[in-house]
């Protein structure tokens, strides 16, 4: 709770930051601030049961603190990353302010127990990320990601609100356990037709906001066209914190009517699986491939909500898979921002980049190793415990399909990889990289590679 | 502790030799592939005196809510294949000393982080475990081929990747099935082999099918068995030797090893069920590759169907699970093994000193380098299993297992045996006798490290012909307890 005030205290001082022209402490702020956040975000892990806060509208709970800590453990690498960006432009605190406005929506998401702040949350969440996508003024492809964008996320809002519409009208209530508890004390099917409606809208919105096909048109536009740091921010915090959304409204507020909505995602997935691993695999923009497989992590993480098992092992495994994939992004995203700053992102951008920054092109396979899911990097278990979790459901056939799919992934990741080290580049110019960004990049590689080998501390957090 | 120490010592050896520059990179590795060699024979020692001596085992959490645990060991069959992959690894890499390589840290650091990752995948006695050890062998083996393979390399190797993971995630399934029913009777769920092998038993026959095919894929890629085995010919041919002779001498092994340890005691009733089906496609691939082998004009490529073929009939006795059929297996793996890096050593001397490997094309080199040509014969014998060689004991033992299994299966494997000597003699033949083709060909003295290697191994085909008892009896005695554990 008190990180979520940190982060939006944070976003209201990097705006009058502009007024005392105190621009250059902006990011040492910034980053303790978030520092900050985290360890607040902590030290409520002993006494997070029953905090219930605004009349029960929002509650940190395990689930939420951990949800928000890789959100911040994110975010704080992200902006270490994405500061010599910010450099070059002028509105640097504007900027700042969004992102963290963005982070405060984010961390609500976790930790959502009303309808009424879900819909706060997405649209705290995604009204800067609007703004961000479009955040290079003069760049078309800026401008019209940030429209699409725009656009599309409020087709979802609709959804959503129009949703969470017709379940009040049919249960009385925005408080997700009084709608759990209206569900059980009424006889299957037996509820008002529209409230099955709202159960799918609102899965559909969400559907929207973590790209799942076929709600995934927006994503590769947008990824391609907004700036490389900016769908960092988007591929990392914003799904982990829809995931946690996820986890929340279906496996809690809708377990009872599951048999309903499991059928429509499966369907989801299915699609999520095949489009994004064969589109990923036909281009040639880096950035366009890392969206297509973003939605197919998307489809992983949304396996695990199938399953439709309310355990500590489901938890796990979805947190496990935020920050496996959240880290290993970040480190791609790095690298690939640090690559394109030319202007080129397509692969052969990266040719003979293991001679021009042998640095960069080692973390870079590792990131890719990690999302391909190859041991024994973080990646991998990631993939593991959604098997575990998958296989004693009666949805056996989409495990054979994700086996088969993510084979087509390693092609797409491989690509890479095998651009970095066996293409010549075109010119032998090292490719620069900053210091800090360095960093993180080490970091986020290091960190892939130690969660790989000891998964358990991650998976065992919720083991009480 | 010892076993431990196996495992590790590459590993630290591999991740030193990166930062070594130039050609001390080799000598290191070198160094350190011999002191593994001497320290396999130390555990081959320990585990004659005492096999259930303490220090053979290790096993420590690894990831305890899971039930995974960092468990390796040392039994019969696994010890044989360890031996085999210390023995192999150093002559791979003196079979290297003549041939300059891009960047030879990188090289060597790999093929000893291979070697890790192959010993983990013979000692490992966890199912989670030994599925990481696996995948980790992919990776070292990937990059081999792609920085320093041949042309149209990225292609090739990235089907050889591709292929392998696909039939690993079958088997990461079908072991994940398995372990989710290791909690029979309300214990914690866990990875350990005897568990695993406890819920295979637990399943009905049509369970068990699931999960036999599930992990005989993988297993079946790696062999490669028919028809599985359409990236094999090209990545062989392409990769540099020594990737080769890690590919075909060891990591071949990696599936046929698995077979015997970790498909047939989980899953004995779909054995009986669909191991007819198995064998079939393993014998037609016997004699399939045998022919195609024939009219290769490429001598790396002769080889390669010619180890789908030996392969074959190595997975055909295994599925006929009894006594003489496992036995021989794993007797003609650690034959083949030996014989396959010797044949692909005199594939890559036939590039450097006449620069081809085409069969036609060369001739008449008996007259030019006597020595050679009596290496050469050795190691072909023993690929065509002359008695007294190493190949002799395997193949008659793999043939009579799979004659009591079905006589016609074995009459058509038997083919094998003739259809080899056909294909290894009559290139022999046109390689080494007869006329020079022109008589510009020149062909000198053995460099000194490819005479150690081709001696080394000659040695060994011969030594192991004529006194096999030593490895003979470990072979028996774990080919013994496999059959305990299948109940018959």
């Amino acid at each position: 709770m008190k990180g979520l005030f940190i982060v939006s205290g944070l976003g209201i001082l990097a705006m009058l930051a502009e007024i005392f022209k105190v621009k250059k402490v902006l990011l040492p702020m910034v980053l303790l601030g978030i520092l900050g956040a985290y360890v607040a975000n902590f030290m409520e892990w002993n006494n997070s049961l029953n905090i219930a806060a605004f009349g029960n509208m929002i509650a940190f709970d395990k689930v939420a603190i951990a949800f928000s800590g890789v959100i911040l453990a994110t975010a704080f690498f992200w902006f270490i990353m994405a500061n010599d960006y910010f450099e070059n432009d002028t509105n640097v605190t504007d900027h700042f302010a969004l992102v963290l406005f963005a982070l405060t929506g984010a961390l609500m998401l976790t930790a959502f127990k009303n309808m009424t702040t879900l819909f706060l949350g997405v649209e705290i969440m995604s009204i800067p990320l609007y703004v961000l996508a479009a955040s290079r003024k003069k760049n078309l492809a800026s401008n019209e990601a940030g429209f699409k964008y725009l656009i599309m996320g409020s087709f979802a809002s609709g959804f959503l609100l129009f949703g969470i519409a017709l379940i009040y009208g049919a249960t009385g209530s925005f408080d997700l356990m009084e709608i759990r508890a209206k569900i059980s004390g009424t006889a299957p099917g037996m509820m008002p037709m529209f409230f099955y409606v709202g159960v799918v809208l609102l899965l559909i919105a969400m559907c929207f906001k973590v790209s799942a096909a076929p709600f995934h048109f927006w994503a590769p536009d947008v990824y391609q066209g907004s700036p490389t740091v900016i769908t960092a921010l988007m591929s990392t915090v914003v799904k982990t914190a829809a995931f946690a959304a996820i986890l929340r409204l279906f496996l809690i507020g809708f377990g009872g009517v599951s048999e309903l909505w499991t059928v429509i995602l499966a369907g989801v997935i299915a699609l999520s699986l095949v489009i994004a691993n064969f589109s990923a695999a036909m281009q040639t923009n880096v950035k366009r491939m890392l969206a297509y497989s973003s939605i197919s992590h998307a489809a992983f993480m949304l396996m695990v909500i199938l399953a439709n098992v309310r355990s500590n092992a489901t938890l796990g495994a979805l947190l496990y898979y935020s920050l496996a994939y959240s880290i290993g992004s970040i480190a791609g995203f790095a690298v690939v921002y640090n690559v394109t700053k030319k202007g080129d992102e397509s692969f052969e951008a990266f040719n003979g980049l293991g001679k021009r920054n042998p640095f960069l092109a080692a973390c870079m396979t590792i990131a890719m190793l990690s999302l391909a899911g190859i041991p024994v990097t973080a990646g991998f278990f990631a993939k593991y415990f959604v098997f575990t979790n998958m296989i004693g459901t009666h949805y056996k056939w989409l495990l054979i399909l994700a086996v088969l799919t993510s084979a087509v992934g390693v092609y797409y990741y491989f690509k890479v990889i095998i651009a970095m080290y066996f293409k010549p580049a075109a010119t032998e110019e090292p490719v620069a990289s900053e210091m800090s960004v360095n960093m993180v990049i080490l970091i986020t590689s290091a960190i892939t590679l130690v969660l790989g080998l000891v998964p358990g501390f991650v998976v065992d957090m919720f083991a009480f | 502790m010892l076993t431990g120490l196996l495992i590790v010592l590459p590993l630290v050896a591999g991740l030193l030799v990166f930062l070594v520059k130039g050609n001390g990179a080799r000598t290191l590795a070198l160094g350190a592939s011999i002191a593994e060699f001497i320290l396999s024979l130390v555990v081959f020692m320990q585990y004659k005196t005492n096999p259930n001596f303490n220090s053979l085992s290790l096993n420590c959490n690894w990831i305890q809510s899971l039930g995974i645990h960092f468990s390796v060991g040392i039994d019969g069959i696994g010890l044989l294949l360890v031996l085999l992959t210390t023995f192999l690894v150093p002559l791979i890499i003196l079979s290297s000393f003549q041939t300059q390589y891009n960047k030879p840290n990188a090289f060597y650091g790999l093929i000893l982080i291979m070697q890790m990752a192959l010993v983990g995948v013979f000692t490992a006695n966890d199912g989670f475990l030994f599925y990481v050890f696996w995948e980790l062998a992919l990776i070292p083996i990937y990059f081999i081929c792609l920085l320093w393979g041949g042309d149209d390399r990225a292609r090739i190797t990235f089907k050889f990747f591709v292929y392998t993971l696909f039939g690993s995630l079958f088997m990461l399934l079908g072991l994940i099935y398995l372990y989710n029913h290791t909690a029979v009777g309300g214990g914690a769920r866990s990875w350990a082999i005897q568990d695993l092998y406890n819920a295979g038993h637990s399943l009905n026959v049509n369970q068990q099918s699931a999960v036999f095919w599930m992990i005989f894929v993988a297993f079946a890629i790696k062999m490669p068995i028919f028809p599985l085995h359409t990236w094999q010919p090209d990545t062989y041919v392409t990769a540099p030797t020594q990737g080769t002779m890690l590919l075909s001498g060891i990591m071949l092994k990696m599936g046929t090893f698995g077979v015997i340890k970790w498909l047939l005691p989980m899953t004995p009733l779909a054995l009986e069920k669909w191991g007819g089906v198995a064998i079939g496609l393993s014998v037609f691939g016997i004699v399939y590759a045998s022919c195609i082998a024939i009219v290769q004009k490429d001598y790396k490529r002769l080889i390669a169907y010619s180890s789908i073929a030996h392969v074959g009939l190595i997975a055909a006795g295994i599925l006929s699970a009894n006594q003489q059929g496992i036995q021989g297996a794993v007797v003609q793996m650690l034959g083949h093994g030996v014989n396959v890096v010797g044949l692909f050593l005199i594939a890559d001397i036939l590039v450097r000193h006449t620069g081809t490997r085409e069969i036609e094309k060369l001739g008449g080199i008996r007259n030019m380098n006597g020595q050679f040509a009596v290496l050469f014969l050795i190691i072909l014998l023993g690929s065509v299993a002359l008695p007294l060689t190493n190949g002799f004991i395997g193949e008659f033992l793999l043939l009579n297992g799979l004659y009591q299994y079905s006589a016609y299966m074995a009459a058509f494997a038997g083919l094998s045996v003739i259809l080899g000597a056909v294909y290894m003699l009559r290139s022999y033949q046109s390689i080494m006798l007869g006329e020079k083709p022109n008589n510009a060909m020149e062909f000198g003295s053995l460099a000194v490290s490819d005479k150690v290697v081709l001696i080394v191994v000659c040695a060994a085909v011969i030594a192991f012909g004529v006194y096999p008892k030593p490895l003979n009896d470990l072979a028996e005695e774990g080919t013994k307890s496999i059959m305990m554990l299948m109940n018959k």
